[in-house]
Parts: C-alpha cells; sequence; structure tokens
C-alpha cells in the first residue's frame, strides 16, 4: 500500500480531502451569506466579493510577504463590498437582488483589473496543518494536509448557531429580518443592522476568497472562482438560514465538487466537464427537491426579497 | 422582485390630473431618459477617476473611448457588430422582468442555442444553405427557449428562486457544452482549442451588404420590435403586464399565470439562443468555448439601463457594445487592462440601479403640483 497505487479508493480518499479543501471558500461565503440574509437582505454579489477577496489576498500576501495580512486585506475588502451594497440598497425603491448582479459584475471587473500584474509573480501561501503525519500513504497525507482557515470556518458554525439563538446581537439580526417593523418600533435602525450584517457577510465572503489564491489552488488568475459564490448563496437557501447546516451542505458541496478531479487522476477522464459541474447541478437538484410553490420556505426570513 | 415598482409611484407623483401641461404630459418620458442618462455621465465620472488613479488622463480615456466606438465607420461597424448579441441577451432578462421576473441566465441560453444551432447545421450537410440556416434559426430558438422555460417552470411548478436558478443553468450550460466540444462532437482536426465541425462556409449567413456588419444585427433589431409590439400592442403583453404588476389581481380576472409565465420565458430564452445561433452563424463558423464571451452578462446590464424597454433596448445596446468595441484601442493606446470595459460595465450598472431611488423626485419635473 506505501507505493501509493490505492486504485479505486483514490477516488473516495481524494473526494474526502477535496471536501476539507474545496469546501472551505463555500463555508466561508455561506456562513457570511446566512448572516446577510438573517437580516433581510440578500447579496447575490458575493461571487464578486469572492474574487475581488481572492485578488487582494493574493496581492497584499505578495507585497508584504505574509498570507495573514492578505487574508485580513480579503476581508477588508469583503466588507466594503459589504458596505457598498447596504449603502445602495438603502436608497429607497433599489431592488437588493439586482444591485447584486451589478456588484458581482463589478467585483470580478475590478478584480480582474487590479489582478493583471499579479497573475505571473508568486505570493507566499497559507500554512497547512500536517493531520496524516501517522500514516504512510501520500494520498492520505494531502488528504489531510488541513488549513487553519477550514478549522476557523468549523468552528465559526456553531459559534454562530450558537449567536443568533442566544446574544442580543443575534435577536437583533433575526428581529431584523423577520420583521423590520418590530425592530424600529424596539428603537433600532434596521438600515443600520442590515448594513453591519452585509458588511460582516461580505468580510466572512473576502476571507472564503483569499483561501482560493493563497491555499487550494493556490494561485491568482481570472478563471480562479467559476459560481462558488453564488452556489454558496443557493446553498444558504437549502441550509434553511441555520449556520449548522450550512456547514454540512458546504461539505457536501465541496465533496461533490472534488468528484471531477478525483475521477481525471484515475483515468476517467470523458465526463470531466460535466463533474465538474456537479455542485450546480446538485445545488439545482437541492432547490427543486426541497423548494414548494404552496408555501414559503420553514426557517426563511419574512423580509427576504426572495421568500416575499 | 420589484423592478417595474417605478411604474404606479411614477403616475402619482408626475401627473396630477389639474393642468395637463408639457412636463404632465412628457415629464415621465423626460425622466426615463435624464435619470438613466445622468446615472451614465455619473458612471463615466467615476471611471475617469479610476483611471486617473493609475496615472491616466482621463480626457484621452474619454477620446479614445468616442474613438474607439463611433470615432470611425470602422469602429461604427465594429460597435454595432457587438450590440447585434446584446440586443438578443438583453431581451432575455427584458422579457420576464414585465412579469417580474429577474432572469440572469441569458448566458447559458446563448450557449445552449449556439450548441443547438450548430448540431442541427453539421446534422444535414445535403440540405441547401437556406434551409440549413432556417434550421438553425429555429434549433437555436428551441434550444435557448427551452432553457429558460426550464427556469421559469422551476419558478412556477417548484418555487425554485429563478435568479439563481437561471445563473446555475449558465455553468450548467457551459459544462454542457465543453463536454460535447472536447467530447461526443469534437473535431479531431482542433488540436489547440477543442472545437465542433465548421458549418461550412456556404451556411455563414454574412454581413449587410455594403458593411462588415454581420446579419445579426437585423435579427437584433426585429426580435426588438417584435417584442415591443407583444409587450405594449397585444392583449398578450397587456396580460403579462398585469401579472407583472399585480399578480392577484390577475389571478382574480382569471389570467393563466403559468403559461404566460412559460411563453415569456421560451421567447426570452429564444432570443438568446438566437444570439448564440448568429455567432456560430456569422462569427465563429463553429461551436467552442469562446462562445462564452460574456455577452449574455453584458445583456442583463442593457436590460436594466433600458429599464426592461425593448426599444430602449436597442440604443442602449449599441452603446455598451460601444464601450466594449473601445476596449482593444483602450488597451494599446493607454495600455489598460481589457477588464477596463468589465469594471466601467460594473460602474454603469452600480450607479443606474442607484439612480432607481431618483424617480419622482425631482423638482422641476414633479410639475408644480
Amino acid at each position: 500500500m506505501a507505493d501509493g497505487s490505492l486504485g479505486l479508493w483514490t477516488v473516495p480518499l481524494a473526494v474526502f480531502g477535496g471536501a476539507i479543501r474545496v469546501s472551505t471558500p463555500f463555508l466561508f461565503v455561506s456562513l457570511g451569506e446566512c448572516i446577510t440574509e438573517r437580516s433581510g437582505r440578500i447579496n447575490l454579489g458575493l461571487e464578486g466579493t469572492l474574487v475581488m477577496g481572492a485578488m487582494s489576498a493574493y496581492g497584499i500576501s505578495y507585497l508584504s510577504g505574509s498570507p495573514w495580512l492578505g487574508v485580513l486585506a480579503a476581508g477588508i475588502t469583503g466588507a466594503m463590498l459589504g458596505a457598498l451594497h447596504a449603502g445602495i440598497c438603502s436608497l429607497p425603491r433599489v431592488n437588493d437582488i439586482a444591485v447584486g448582479i451589478a456588484l458581482m459584475l463589478f467585483g470580478t471587473g475590478l478584480a480582474f483589473y487590479l489582478g493583471k500584474p499579479l497573475i505571473e509573480p508568486t505570493a507566499a501561501r497559507l500554512p497547512a496543518i500536517d493531520f496524516g503525519w501517522w500514516s504512510d500513504v501520500p494520498q492520505v497525507r494531502a488528504a489531510l494536509r488541513i488549513n487553519v482557515l477550514f478549522l476557523i470556518g468549523i468552528a465559526l458554525a456553531p459559534l454562530l448557531y450558537w449567536a443568533f439563538k442566544t446574544t442580543r446581537w443575534g435577536l437583533l439580526i433575526r428581529t431584523a429580518g423577520e420583521s423590520s417593523d418590530a425592530a424600529r418600533a424596539m428603537g433600532y435602525s434596521v438600515l443600520a443592522i442590515r448594513l453591519r450584517a452585509t458588511m460582516v457577510g461580505g468580510f466572512l465572503s473576502g476571507i472564503g476568497g483569499s483561501f482560493l489564491s493563497l491555499f487550494y489552488p493556490g494561485s491568482w488568475n481570472e478563471g480562479l472562482s467559476s459560481g462558488q459564490g453564488i452556489t454558496a448563496v443557493a446553498l444558504v437557501i437549502f441550509a434553511r438560514w441555520d449556520p449548522m447546516l450550512c456547514l454540512w451542505a458546504s461539505l457536501a458541496f465541496g465533496g461533490a465538487a472534488a468528484l471531477g478531479p478525483a475521477l481525471q487522476s484515475v483515468g476517467v477522464t470523458s465526463g470531466y466537464h460535466l463533474f465538474n459541474a456537479a455542485p450546480y447541478i446538485l445545488t439545482l437538484a437541492i432547490m427543486i427537491i426541497t423548494c414548494s410553490p404552496k408555501r414559503t420556505l420553514t426557517g426563511a426570513p419574512a423580509e427576504l426579497s426572495i421568500t416575499r | 422582485m420589484t423592478t417595474g415598482s417605478a411604474d404606479p409611484v411614477e403616475a402619482v407623483g408626475v401627473a396630477p390630473a389639474a393642468d395637463p401641461g408639457f412636463l404632465q404630459r412628457y415629464g415621465a418620458t423626460i425622466e426615463y431618459i435624464l435619470i438613466p442618462g445622468a446615472a451614465l455621465v455619473g458612471a463615466l465620472a467615476t471611471f475617469g477617476l479610476f483611471v486617473a488613479l493609475f496615472g491616466k488622463n482621463p480626457l484621452d480615456l474619454y477620446f479614445y473611448m468616442y474613438q474607439g466606438a463611433f470615432g470611425t465607420w470602422f469602429s461604427w461597424q465594429n460597435t454595432l457588430t457587438r450590440a447585434a448579441p446584446l440586443i438578443l441577451t438583453a431581451l432575455c432578462t427584458a422579457l420576464p422582468a414585465q412579469l417580474g421576473m429577474v432572469i440572469i441566465g441569458g448566458e447559458g441560453a446563448l450557449l445552449i442555442g449556439a450548441l443547438s444551432a450548430t448540431s442541427v447545421a453539421l446534422a444535414m450537410p445535403w440540405a441547401s444553405p437556406l434551409v440549413v440556416q432556417t434550421a438553425m434559426v429555429c434549433a437555436g430558438v428551441i434550444g435557448g427557449g427551452l432553457w429558460i422555460t426550464l427556469a421559469g417552470a422551476l419558478r412556477q411548478y417548484r418555487g425554485v428562486n429563478e435568479t439563481i436558478s437561471s445563473l446555475l443553468l449558465v455553468y450548467i450550460g457551459l459544462a454542457v457544452l465543453n463536454h460535447l466540444v472536447e467530447g461526443a462532437m469534437r473535431d479531431p482536426a482542433s488540436l489547440n482549442k477543442p472545437s465542433t465541425r465548421e458549418i461550412g462556409a456556404a451556411n455563414m449567413i454574412g454581413s449587410i451588404p455594403g458593411t462588415d456588419v454581420h446579419w445579426g444585427l437585423a435579427f437584433g433589431l426585429v426580435a426588438a420590435f417584435a417584442s415591443y409590439i407583444l409587450i405594449y400592442h397585444t392583449v398578450f403583453g397587456f396580460s403579462a403586464r398585469v401579472a407583472g404588476g399585480n399578480i392577484r389581481a390577475a389571478k382574480i380576472v382569471g389570467l393563466g399565470i403559468n403559461k404566460l409565465i412559460l411563453i415569456i420565458c421560451f421567447l426570452a430564452g429564444g432570443a438568446a439562443g438566437i444570439a448564440g445561433m448568429v455567432e456560430v452563424a456569422a462569427v465563429q463558423g463553429r461551436t467552442n468555448a469562446n462562445l462564452a464571451a460574456g455577452y449574455g452578462f453584458t445583456g442583463i446590464l442593457v436590460a436594466f439601463l433600458a429599464r426592461h424597454n425593448p426599444l430602449a433596448i436597442i440604443p442602449v445596446a449599441i452603446l455598451l457594445g460601444g464601450i466594449s468595441a473601445s476596449g482593444g484601442l483602450l488597451q494599446r493606446r493607454l495600455g489598460l487592462p481589457d477588464a477596463s470595459v468589465l469594471v466601467l460595465q460594473g460602474i454603469i450598472f452600480v450607479f443606474v440601479l442607484a439612480s432607481d431611488a431618483l424617480y419622482g423626485r425631482i423638482g422641476f419635473l414633479k410639475g408644480k403640483s
């Protein structure tokens, strides 16, 4: 076994490793979007935020030599894009879904523009913790090289669950999402709550983007994100706005996304592109199964424009 | 889902019954031109500032943008060639918007339309060019149409949000295209860029006489005018607008909402499908990944900038076609990256949406009521 010839076992192992590696951006974007949507607003622009985050993280990491500064920069960039979204949406009669589409185009365009000089150089990458030291099999070791961001994401999900349930801020966000009138009656500004929720959502999505450029795949190019951001937004709907379900769903999606490359590594190349589309097909299939025209989804924030 | 919500507010704010002066009669129209125009100017100014940050002269930028878009007959032809698919993909967003739906999957319908059109053309090598071209148009409409109808049907029968599903369908469509182009439909001779076989020079639709602009522009213009007549001058379009304005009222008067949605989605996807067919039959000659050039996404911007009015789509598509046509000149003369067109489009989109807040609030247009 030690010679690395695992045969077909490579596939489940790669899917498992992929579930850990590929799921991290899904996890961060979906947790961020979960906060934003719980406050009653949907930010479809997170695809753009993800790409901007990836670009700024790579740039700052390259310039400063510190990948963690890059992660921070990605988060701040994301928060700024979130503030832009929230700012425009707080104007009267502005549709948040349309603004999201606009920021998706704007974010990707800006990232490609500013990121042109970053395609060539190599930036310092995020370190990984080797959890596979006990094994002799290289594939197992590869699968268990886990990035710290993934662990932070895993810790964040129960933390958010707890925060939504018990803390004052969690309650405020949920109130703004369920009934803006109630929040207003309590003397809080709904727009301010949503601004902060969207900024936090953007911050997390930016960090998700930094994972793409600084760990896996670990470089900056214009094809880095192909719809992970939008898939994560759909994933929040499927996870019924529950941070813990977001975690499990992200893992499942990461596994699905790793299926194509895993099969290719054992020589199954025929359906490569179709397997690569597995996360999108899975999202669509899950939405078809779980949605219903008769009732609004359980757990959906009442103020959310897509469920109204 | 409140894209058309400005209209009723408009009617209250701008046109009071008394004193039918010029402003009362044309105030709304002026507003519809003035506000997006101002948003456009604001976006161009912001982009100028952005470029100035990188040490380029904004005046040079505007000059080269004008030169590259409308400065010469050559650039006009380039602009019109790019405007053709934009008109068609914009209709893919604008038609469902009449029903209050936000469909952003024009790119997917374009790809599937192109793939269907190519398949049909390759399947009938014996037929005369006119037959092949007609079949390609039909295949493009049906392929693209069914692709968007899927998003519409999912919304109507399963309650799946059509914005997200149509965007997911873009990625699925691209995967299907890549799968077929690199697999079953691959021309073994295409080594570097996997492609299908060529549809043949005889089957290409060619250019409008006297120009280098291909016949796709005519398809776009016809589709835009037909959509305008359909939406504003037929009973079908009237019911669609009623359903878009107030779904409950539409149900009470007994309109078949399901049928309306499916037909509108089919027409919308069909328009984008023709854009794909045109790109194959007039530009590429075959199907490959080059077709995913972003026309579908720019089309969304065109539709929003035109406020989903099929006639307004034509000038707006020419304008944005011009912006993308000037990209090459900006790259050569000013050394701007090719993504600058994307940045400008994004800024325009943001400004146009933010300007929605201005409707009914411009002092002198309120008609002194």
